[in-house]
């Protein structure tokens, strides 16, 4: 789904974000937007600040230092507006285990204004099965999407899923995929992390790779492998059968070098490729350099942990 | 205000709810004081004095497990499971979750002195209570008391694994002490010093004098006095130390 360009303001909005723990800086200036309607994904190894930041968002944490907006509001104060307008699935958060999927949703519609309709959310979320079988008997999937179902029930303009797919089997996050796509689709604006390149690729209209609590780029899943480094690797197996491979900017120029040297020769080009760098190689690129970065300081960061305290 | 009160009432209902469907917390908070007095009036069914005792005593226990001790082991296990946090992120306002959780404890209370008091009566021949003004006024700031200590409790207890042994760490010697069981004024000195200390020895002190030997309130104004301080006491640490999501790492 393509953001809807801002004409208004833009769901999320951070400035230079802080957050410190003692003298472990688990977030470092960070800076992005989220538009209306948005799939947004800070993509980013474990201990990168994703969760610290999102938990800012979400109104857990105070901020450091920095500017945040969530819907126009500061979620600093934890203001009941806001809450009422904002889903959360947390990375990990335990319900009471002696009621349903089905009485909880029921329960959960009663917090909020304007709730959706309880059996369409049950629904949605994929929980029709096992609506009536007590929480402590659900397996890992079902738990999992009974915090989706909790975090939609009130009807929110944001969403916001912490690794939501983390731990599940193929198959799973299949399903979960399928119902991020669905809240997409209904127009909500979604902030999610994750550490799987292929679930930001698959669900983000744009993503930040984040590292240390740095953002190291941001982009369309797309063009962030164009655009981060905007180079073609073209390759082949030569005489020996060795495999060569170059980059360049310009392939054509040396695709024609190649193929006239070949024909010259009369010989082929064994296995020629040419590819352009995909979010993985374009991640692995970028997280490396920061860990090169971070070895040669003088004053390396200590590794920062996701929990706080 | 309405719409404030509809939400409590409707987080009260869950939460009694989950009370009565988890057997192990409802035997906790409601049983086993039952059994004491069962077992207790039996073995002293031949000697009024000793049950005129253990009614006020095992009613002051049942304020006791209701309240400081079930709050702080649910607060604990609702912190550590993340049930605290998933609800501070909905519109449900604190303070309305609070109520409910306190209105859920003090259910608990009612419904445990009404059987205690009533097999006082109907059973052990204590009569009923002599003073209900007085009856009320101790219940009352023996709950806020021993709740607000046992919120505070928890701020102390690391991970629900360890909340039994630091819930039953206090509260055992303290029913003991107190003279839940016997009379604590024929206890040896210093153990009835240290008695002295603890508010439920002086709630214990004013339960009995309205329900076994109406002796006047004005006399027992210094009990209330103790069970208040530590009130106070309790409120200020469980405000302080109130947190929201388990201590990780």
């Amino acid at each position: 789904m393509i953001p809807t360009v801002d004409t208004a303001a833009p769901a999320i909005l951070v400035r230079d974000l802080h957050k410190s723990y003692g003298n472990v800086h688990a977030v470092q200036g960070l800076d992005f937007e989220v538009a209306s309607g948005e799939v947004f994904g800070l993509l980013g190894p474990n201990g990168a600040g994703k969760t610290t930041t999102v938990e800012v968002l979400e109104g857990y944490r105070r901020r450091t230092s920095g500017i945040v907006s969530v819907l126009g509001h500061d979620p600093g104060g934890r203001p009941r507006a806001l809450r009422e307008r904002v889903g959360i699935v947390l990375q990990s958060s335990g319900i009471y285990r002696h009621a349903t999927p089905l009485e909880l949703v029921s329960h959960w519609a009663g917090l909020y204004p304007s709730p959706r309709d309880v059996d369409e959310v049950i629904a949605l979320a994929g929980l029709g099965d096992c609506q009536d079988v007590l929480t402590r008997r659900l397996s890992g999937g079902q738990s999992r999407r009974l915090d989706f179902a909790l975090a939609l029930i009130g009807d929110p303009e944001l969403i916001f899923l912490d690794e939501p797919t983390t731990g599940f089997d193929p198959a799973a996050r299949r399903a979960a995929w399928d119902t991020i796509r669905a809240l997409a689709d209904l127009g909500k604006t979604v902030l999610l992390t994750t550490h799987y390149l292929d679930e930001a690729q698959a669900l983000c209209d744009r993503v930040a790779i984040v590292k240390d609590g740095r953002i190291l780029a941001v982009g369309a899943p797309a063009e962030l492998g164009v655009g981060a480094s905007s180079r073609y690797r073209v390759a082949w197996r030569d005489e020996s059968g060795e495999v060569v491979s170059r980059e360049t900017d310009d392939p054509t120029a040396l695709l024609h070098q190649l193929t006239s040297a070949a024909l010259a020769r009369g010989t082929g080009l064994a296995d020629l490729s040419v590819s352009r760098p995909s979010l993985e190689d374009v991640y692995l690129e970028l997280t490396a350099e920061a860990v090169a970065e971070a070895v040669g300081a003088v004053e390396a960061e200590p590794e920062v942990e996701e929990a706080p305290r | 205000m309405s719409a404030a009160i509809a939400l409590t009432w409707r987080q009260y209902r869950l939460e009694r709810r989950m009370f009565w469907r988890n057997p192990s917390a409802a035997f906790f908070n409601f049983v086993l004081p039952l059994l004491f007095l069962g077992l207790f009036g039996a073995i002293f069914s031949g000697s009024q004095e000793d049950l005129d005792i253990i009614v006020p005593g095992i009613a002051g226990m049942s304020i006791m497990t209701t309240t400081f001790v079930a709050l702080a082991m649910n607060l604990v296990f609702l912190r550590e499971q993340g049930v605290l946090k998933r609800l501070r992120g909905t519109p449900l306002p604190s303070g309305n979750y609070l109520a409910a959780l306190a209105g859920h404890a003090v259910t608990n209370t009612a419904i445990q002195l009404t059987i205690v008091i009533g097999a006082g009566a109907l059973l052990f021949g204590v009569g009923l209570p002599h003073d209900w003004l007085m009856l009320v006024t101790f219940v009352a700031a023996g709950v806020i008391c021993l709740a607000s200590l046992g919120v505070a409790l928890s701020h102390a207890i690391p991970n629900f694994d360890s909340a039994p042994a630091y819930t039953n760490a206090i509260f055992l010697p303290v029913i003991v002490l107190s003279g839940v069981f016997y009379d604590a004024e024929n206890a040896p000195t210093v153990l009835r010093d240290i008695a002295q200390a603890l508010p439920l020895t002086h709630l214990i002190d004013g339960l009995s004098a309205a329900i076994v030997t109406g002796a006047s309130f004005a006399d027992h104004l210094d009990d209330l006095a103790v069970v208040l301080i530590w009130a106070a006491l309790g409120i200020v640490l469980a405000v302080r130390g109130f947190s929201w999501e388990a201590r990780r790492g």
